[in-house]
């Protein structure tokens, strides 16, 4: 009974936490409503000034349209040492976190993002074990020699297909639940807008990570007042690299089952050019990307998420290493070891899809979308036109 | 020793830095704040009123030398300097790209404050981004800066600039001075000085709230007074605007502003209208309303609006005291139930019937009454009824140092050769009384620049061409 009590009492703190974030949000803008002097920085302020009051809802919808460029906090006449303490950055941080347990399918797997290092620890553990004994089981070992980059000759093809399309397809499901949640709370009524407009420009604000530019293009802020472009051009290597590696599976899938060209495929192929460039981005990327997620000043981030953050950048390099690594060594003996450890991250990685830092691109995504579709209807709060 | 040494850390104190290091001087920077607290009043303020003849990135139209002096001299009542407002408005037209190259980033007018598009540059991020703007620029520059460093004395010789003297004891000798530390809004005692008592025995001044920095204790502006320095203006002179009465006693800046004045009726402690609350534009009359509240019992007032206006105007920081009736909300403000319905209900009676637009001056207004409403009169009888408190919030004082041209300190109408100043120690010159949006920052920015490149050349023993510093190049 106690334990079941214990438990109850957990679930009921992190709910109060929840209500305590999203009221922390709706105490800041109001300060900011009044002062409004960051409106160009990005798109979270115009949104707030289509609001007077923010509800739970606002504050996930505002949560996950903010990317964290921190340019108010430093520009805040209000933030601390302010007694009114405004650090509208690090709340709305608070909140994405909220918003990615609240909306997480199936619900209970939300808890997953509590403790998000050692959620993607254990699956990583799961998924090289697997492969490793796998490779052992069904080879006898982890170093053959001869198989002449044959991947296949570890692990049927059809086999691997199966492990991860099932474990990629739940993940789709997953994340499309949760965004399809998020977007039914987030979103009222209102006039239609042209969508297609809306689209394109939310999909231009996501693939140029238009908000991490600070409004003036001299980027966002890391260490202090000063602004850097590093972080918009690390996330890009870091995207486009991992878009790179997707379409180098995508094209090796299509040459398997349509022209039946089968792996290995040589170096200079198409598979191998994609998924080689991409694996230098997923390194260029995610490397600095962790070196400025280290130097960042604590003030624009939530602690309790740098588990979760560095954990999904290190699994994004682990991958990209040991990819490299794979191609490096395909024909000696240590391929299948090789083979297995890196399929073992990318296991990893796609078990925690919906449950980690990844969900944060879908999320932001659908506050971009909310946001390009709001800004078309009339305000309607028609404050101090005159 | 430093060529030139700089006694402040806000807007014209960063401009006169830049200028003087910009010429090749080594420059020391005292800030008496800790760094979280630098910038002084700078980092609450939002534009900067520029002078443009045609259309410039964020400024839309034109905005003329002549119609920008018009308006100074509206608002001031003649208290200016012809000379030296002209020197400042024309400064105004031509050195935002000195500030970009420091930095300074500007944006378009902020949604509720499209009125000043014309008029004004906005800071993208407002006053404290520019601060950090120019920290960086002149740390990068070389430009050395000392925080949590107030200076208590200026070391003279005759009328010539030797040192200064910091509250801790030590002595900065330097070859040039600019004093660019503030007014002395901060300090309440000499506020409470300055503003002596009323006719009821009160103390106004104890009633004002700051909505600046608390640094600006007039710690200078007093030395020098004490050392011969010529002065000009009135001590009870300054920015001030009536903001809600829980704002904080200092630092509350933009938010605190109460702007739904214009849209309601405002009544003092006694229940009692006072002023025509739809005499012009708020963004008109804003900088009134506090001396206006400062004249009533108790330096207290109360905006009252109903439903039908929420949303039209900036939303206030805190909530109004909200009640569903005229008597109720009377009483939750602790106003004579009796005086304030008798005072609502004759205004709600005297309102003709028009055609209500808060964006013109419209012809609702009210006809008998005293004092008259004479825009933007509805009645107010639709609940719920909010109510905000008022006090005064001083954002700076007017009392300065007397200069021409040259931002000299001057001694008995002689300018001395190596100690300058600039911004609220010295914009009384140009702001006798009154005010108008953003252009303190441009007194700021055009003295800062002047008494840098002024103190620059006189430590290192140039002369300083006129057509460098009046604007025009």
């Amino acid at each position: 009974m106690a334990a079941i009590e214990n438990l109850l009492d957990l679930a009921s703190t992190a709910e109060r936490e929840l209500d305590r974030n999203a009221a922390e949000v709706d105490r800041i803008l109001h300060i900011c409503n009044a002062c409004r002097y960051c409106e160009s920085f990005c798109a979270v302020f115009p949104a707030m000034t289509r609001r007077l009051d923010f509800s739970v809802a606002d504050s996930h919808y505002l949560a996950n349209l903010c990317h964290n460029c921190s340019a108010c906090l430093y520009a805040c006449q209000y933030a601390p040492p302010h007694e009114f303490g405004v650090n509208l950055p690090r709340t709305l941080a608070q909140v994405r976190k909220d918003t990615y347990i609240e909306y997480a399918f199936p619900k209970a797997f939300g808890e997953l993002y509590r403790r998000n290092g050692l959620t993607v620890a254990i699956a990583v553990s799961l998924g090289i074990a697997v492969f490793l004994m796998a490779a052992i089981t069904l080879r006898g070992g982890l170093f053959v020699s001869g198989l002449n980059s044959d991947f296949y000759a570890i692990f049927p093809h059809n086999l691997l297909a199966v492990i991860f399309g099932i474990a990629f397809g739940f993940s789709i499901l997953a994340l499309a639940v949760g965004v399809i949640r998020f977007w039914n709370k987030v979103s009222e009524p209102g006039k239609p807008v042209p969508m297609s407009n809306a689209v394109t420009e939310a999909a231009k604000s996501a693939l140029t990570l238009q908000y991490l530019g600070g409004g003036h293009e001299d980027g966002c802020n890391n260490e202090d007042d000063a602004f850097t472009l590093w972080r918009r051009r690390f996330h890009h290597f870091t995207f486009y690299g991992f878009m790179l590696c997707f379409a180098s599976t995508s094209v090796a899938t299509l040459y398997h089952y349509l022209f039946a060209i089968e792996a290995p495929y040589p170096l200079l192929s198409l598979p191998v050019l994609l998924g080689t460039g991409g694996g230098i981005g997923l390194i260029i990327g995610p490397a600095g990307l962790l070196w400025l997620n280290i130097r960042r000043n604590p003030m624009q981030t939530d602690a309790s998420q740098h588990t979760m953050d560095r954990g999904f950048i290190a699994l994004l390099l682990f991958i990209s290493i040991t990819g490299l690594a794979l191609l490096a060594f395909r024909q000696s003996s240590s391929m299948p070891l090789l083979l297995a450890v890196h399929l073992g991250f990318v296991m990893g990685l796609f078990l925690t899809l919906p449950y980690g830092k990844f969900a944060h691109g879908i999320f932001r995504c659908a506050a971009l979308l909310k946001y390009a579709i709001e800004k078309r209807r009339p305000n309607p709060i028609q404050a101090g036109s005159e | 020793m430093h060529d030139v040494v700089i006694v402040g850390g806000g807007n014209a104190a960063l401009c006169a830095a830049l200028m003087a290091r910009e010429t090749g001087a080594s420059v020391l920077i005292l800030e008496a704040s800790p760094k979280e607290w630098r910038g002084g009043n700078s980092q609450h303020t939002r534009n900067l009123r520029c002078m443009h003849d045609a259309p410039q990135d964020v400024l839309t139209e034109a905005y003329p030398e002549e119609e920008f002096w018009q308006d100074l001299l509206k608002v001031t009542g003649g208290e200016t300097n012809e000379k030296l407002a002209r020197l400042v408005i024309r400064a105004s037209s031509n050195c935002r790209d000195w500030m970009r190259r420091h930095g300074v980033r500007f944006q378009p007018p902020l949604s509720g404050a499209l009125h000043v598009a014309r008029t004004n540059a906005f800071f993208m991020g407002g006053g404290k981004a520019l601060v950090n703007a120019y920290y960086r620029s002149a740390i990068a520059l070389g430009v050395e800066v000392r925080y949590d460093t107030p200076v208590a004395e200026v070391e003279m010789d005759g009328d010539k600039f030797e040192a200064v003297v910091t509250e801790g004891g030590e002595r900065i000798p330097g070859k040039a001075c600019v004093l660019a530390a503030g007014g002395f809004e901060s300090n309440r005692e000499w506020l409470r000085e300055a503003w002596g008592r009323n006719d009821e025995g009160e103390w106004p001044a104890d009633n004002f709230l700051i909505r600046g920095t608390r640094f600006n204790q007039g710690v200078l502006l007093k030395y020098m007074m004490r050392a011969g320095a010529d002065t000009i203006g009135d001590p009870t002179q300054g920015h001030c605007v009536a903001i809600d009465a829980r704002s904080p006693l200092y630092d509350g800046g933009i938010c605190t502003r109460i702007d739904c004045v214009s849209l309601g009726v405002v009544v003092n402690r006694l229940g009692e209208r006072f002023y025509d609350e739809g005499e012009d534009f708020w963004p008109k009359r804003y900088a009134i309303w506090g001396r206006l509240v400062a004249q009533q019992p108790g330096q207290i007032a109360y905006s009252i609006i109903d439903r039908t206006v929420v949303g039209r105007f900036m939303p206030p920081v805190f909530p109004g005291v909200t009640a569903n009736s005229l008597p109720e909300l009377a009483a939750k403000l602790n106003v004579p139930v009796e005086t304030f319905v008798r005072s609502l209900d004759s205004y709600n009676a005297a309102c003709r019937p028009g055609a209500f637009d808060h964006t013109i001056l419209d012809d609702c207004r009210t006809e008998g009454l005293e004092p008259p409403k004479t825009h933007w009169a509805r009645p107010i009888e639709t609940p719920p009824f909010y109510g905000y408190a008022l006090r005064p919030g001083i954002t700076f004082t007017y009392l300065s140092l007397k200069v021409d041209d040259t931002a000299a300190v001057r001694f008995a109408d002689q300018p001395s050769p190596n100690l300058f100043v600039a911004g609220e120690m010295m914009a009384g010159n140009v702001l006798g009384k009154g005010y108008t949006a953003g252009v303190g920052m441009s007194i700021g920015t055009a003295f800062g620049r002047i008494a840098g490149t002024r103190a620059a050349a006189a430590a290192m023993g140039r002369t300083v061409p006129r057509s460098n510093i009046d604007g025009r190049h």
